[in-house]
């Protein structure tokens, strides 16, 4: 810092000296995130290419992709638990969702306390959550049951293996294919209780996206007369709609990786009966501890690739054809 | 007289779905009042004859709770903590400092949120134990020091603070570093409040990461302690019900007090 430093010079050492304090300022989150997300992306896809039993072993080039595509019927079994889990409670949850915001969206007495109690689903512990619903669901003593026996039903909830359309049609005495029968009675419950926790985060994101919406904007479309379905389908929606796409993607990424939930509720913790409750998450999760058998992490780690790729592609797509239609104010 | 109708409506409406939303939580809580033969009848009654306040020191006896509630306290006290102090500092750097390569970093880091946490899973526990850190402290928490989320949330508020606050303190001689801590970080409370709760929601709810890392009670946070507790209990749901219901107080609590906080955080974590 001597008398003869040009001020150009001085600047570049300022420019530099501020680089320096920014990239030191970053280093602390960048080394977190780095270390437990960005390197071990890398670490599964090089996981995923080799054999992994007892212990680490050779490169084998895909085998693990190929045995999990073509070897393993329970892969198959959890890619189509996956996927009825993502159909089932996604569009549910924003569609429900969407009801409620807008009966919370009007100045009436005691809306903060309503908009609380949605809310709390979603901060409960999902365990301590997932274990009253399982009381609820008991097939023996639960008050489900207490209420279905009323209509002469007795269903075993988390204990049924049987597809919900097979069960549905054989109260019509019509015999449904095994293929055709859905998902499992099981699997409807937990995405029930998956939709139950989902609704209130939804519904504050959409309270916050209905009251960005310009009053003036809706009083111009009620004087040129929208009322009711109308109004919502012409002038809400629209308006709504990059709210309801960010909710849809982040719904779809986060059904697509549930686990505490399926874990907590199926009745063995292992995705039963019959795994018929098991997704791929929970999959990935055995197939890590199940590695002195045929599986283990190498192969673990090629199914969570698989996944990952699903998740990616379906979430570009998304973004090709709704974004097209979200409509930015 | 339309209006007047239309409210009710509206009320009842409100109110059978909060009931529906509720039913759970107060099913939980009569259940934990009731005795082992109430439990037991079918049809199960709405509410127990007398509660028994004793199932809950009951069920705190029957596990380890104290040493599953210190952990948990501790480990999302820790988490909270490192999200808060890494978010406010790169946040900091990213939403106020100009430096060559600011925009690809931010990038990258936006990239990785779309990394699911189940395919890390197996690399980081790997990684972990070669470390030498299973079953310890610094397992549990490590990989949830920052996270992307809080990053964003904390930059996105630095973006919106005006620059002529930061002219002027420069002219007083204050640096980044004296500006930062004296004047940026007090009016980011707003976003630091909001990274840290949802930091503690998540750490405090977490299931899978604790239950790979850990294998002895001394370790264990009260999502894996209770989970363990469910399995070992299955036929005393009373007890269950009172564990739950005090495992989830602590959260419901801190809800409450800041659900303000809350819901303010996610409806900016959207527009952001």
């Amino acid at each position: 810092m001597s008398g003869g430093v040009k001020p150009g010079n001085s600047r570049w050492k300022r420019t530099l000296q501020d680089a320096a304090t920014a990239y030191l300022m970053v280093l602390p989150s960048a080394l977190i995130i780095g270390a437990f997300g960005l390197l071990p992306l890398i670490a599964a896809l090089g996981l995923s290419f080799q054999e992994w039993r007892l212990k680490p072993g050779p490169w084998v080039g895909i085998a693990n992709y190929r045995q999990a595509l073509t070897a393993e019927p329970e892969f198959w079994s959890a890619v189509w638990v996956t996927v009825y889990y993502v159909v089932g409670t996604v569009p549910l949850t924003v569609i429900l969702a969407y009801g409620c915001a807008e009966l919370l969206h009007t100045r009436l007495r005691g809306m903060g306390f309503y908009r609380a109690l949605f809310f709390i689903p979603y901060v409960a512990s999902p365990v301590a959550a997932s274990a009253v619903w399982k009381w609820i669901l008991n097939p023996t003593s639960g008050i489900a049951s207490a209420v279905t026996r009323r209509f002469g039903v007795e269903p075993r909830w988390l204990y049924e293996e049987t597809g919900i359309l097979s069960l549905l049609a054989s109260t019509g005495r019509l015999p449904l294919p095994e293929w055709a029968g859905g998902p499992s009675l099981a699997l409807v419950c937990i995405m029930a209780v998956a939709v139950w926790h989902g609704v209130g985060f939804a519904v504050v994101v959409l309270l916050a996206g209905l009251a960005s919406i310009p009053t003036d904007v809706l009083e111009a479309a009620r004087l040129d007369g929208a009322r009711g379905w109308r109004l919502i389908r012409s002038v809400k929606l629209p308006l709504l709609s990059p709210t309801l796409f960010f909710l849809w993607i982040v719904f779809t990424i986060r059904a697509f990786q549930t686990f505490s939930q399926v874990y907590v509720m199926s009745i063995d913790n292992k995705g039963g009966p019959s795994g018929t409750t098991r997704n791929l998450t929970l999959y990935i999760f055995q197939s890590f501890y199940d590695s002195a058998a045929r599986l283990g992490p190498g192969y673990g780690s090629a199914v969570a690739m698989l996944l990952f790729a699903v998740i990616l592609v379906l979430t570009l797509i998304q973004f090709r054809i709704l974004g097209r239609k979200v409509h930015y104010a | 007289m339309r209006s007047l109708l239309l409210r009710s409506f509206q009320h009842l409406l409100l109110a059978v779905c909060g009931f529906t939303t509720a039913f759970p939580f107060l099913w939980m809580i009569s259940t934990s009042l009731k005795t082992s033969g109430e439990v037991g009848e079918f049809p199960p009654r709405l509410l127990p004859a007398t509660p028994q306040w004793s199932n809950y020191p009951d069920a705190w006896q029957s596990a380890a709770f104290p040493r599953y509630f210190a952990n948990s306290v501790v480990m999302a006290t820790v988490v909270t903590l490192g999200v808060v102090i890494t978010a406010l500092l790169a946040g900091y750097a990213f939403g106020h400092m100009e430096f060559p390569g600011r925009k690809i970093v931010f990038m990258l880091y936006l990239a990785t949120m779309m990394i699911p946490f189940e395919v890390v899973v197996i690399p980081n526990y790997l990684f972990i134990t070669r470390l030498g850190w299973y079953n310890s402290l610094a397992a549990l928490v490590a990989p949830w020091l920052s996270n992307v989320f809080s990053v964003f949330l904390v930059t996105q508020f630095f973006r919106g603070l005006p620059r002529d606050f930061y002219e002027a303190a420069q002219l007083d001689g204050c640096g980044h570093s004296r500006y930062l801590s004296r004047i940026a970080a007090p009016l980011a409370r707003p976003a630091l409040a909001t990274a840290g709760l949802f930091a503690f929601l998540g750490s405090w709810n977490s299931l899978l990461w604790p239950l790979l890392v850990t294998n002895s009670d001394a370790m264990r946070p009260i999502e894996v302690g209770l989970q363990s507790f469910l399995v070992q209990e299955g036929p005393r749901p009373h007890l269950l019900m009172a564990a739950s219901t005090m495992a989830m107080a602590p959260i419901i609590g801190l809800f409450f007090l800041a659900q303000k906080t809350f819901v303010e955080g996610v409806a900016a974590g959207v527009k952001g």
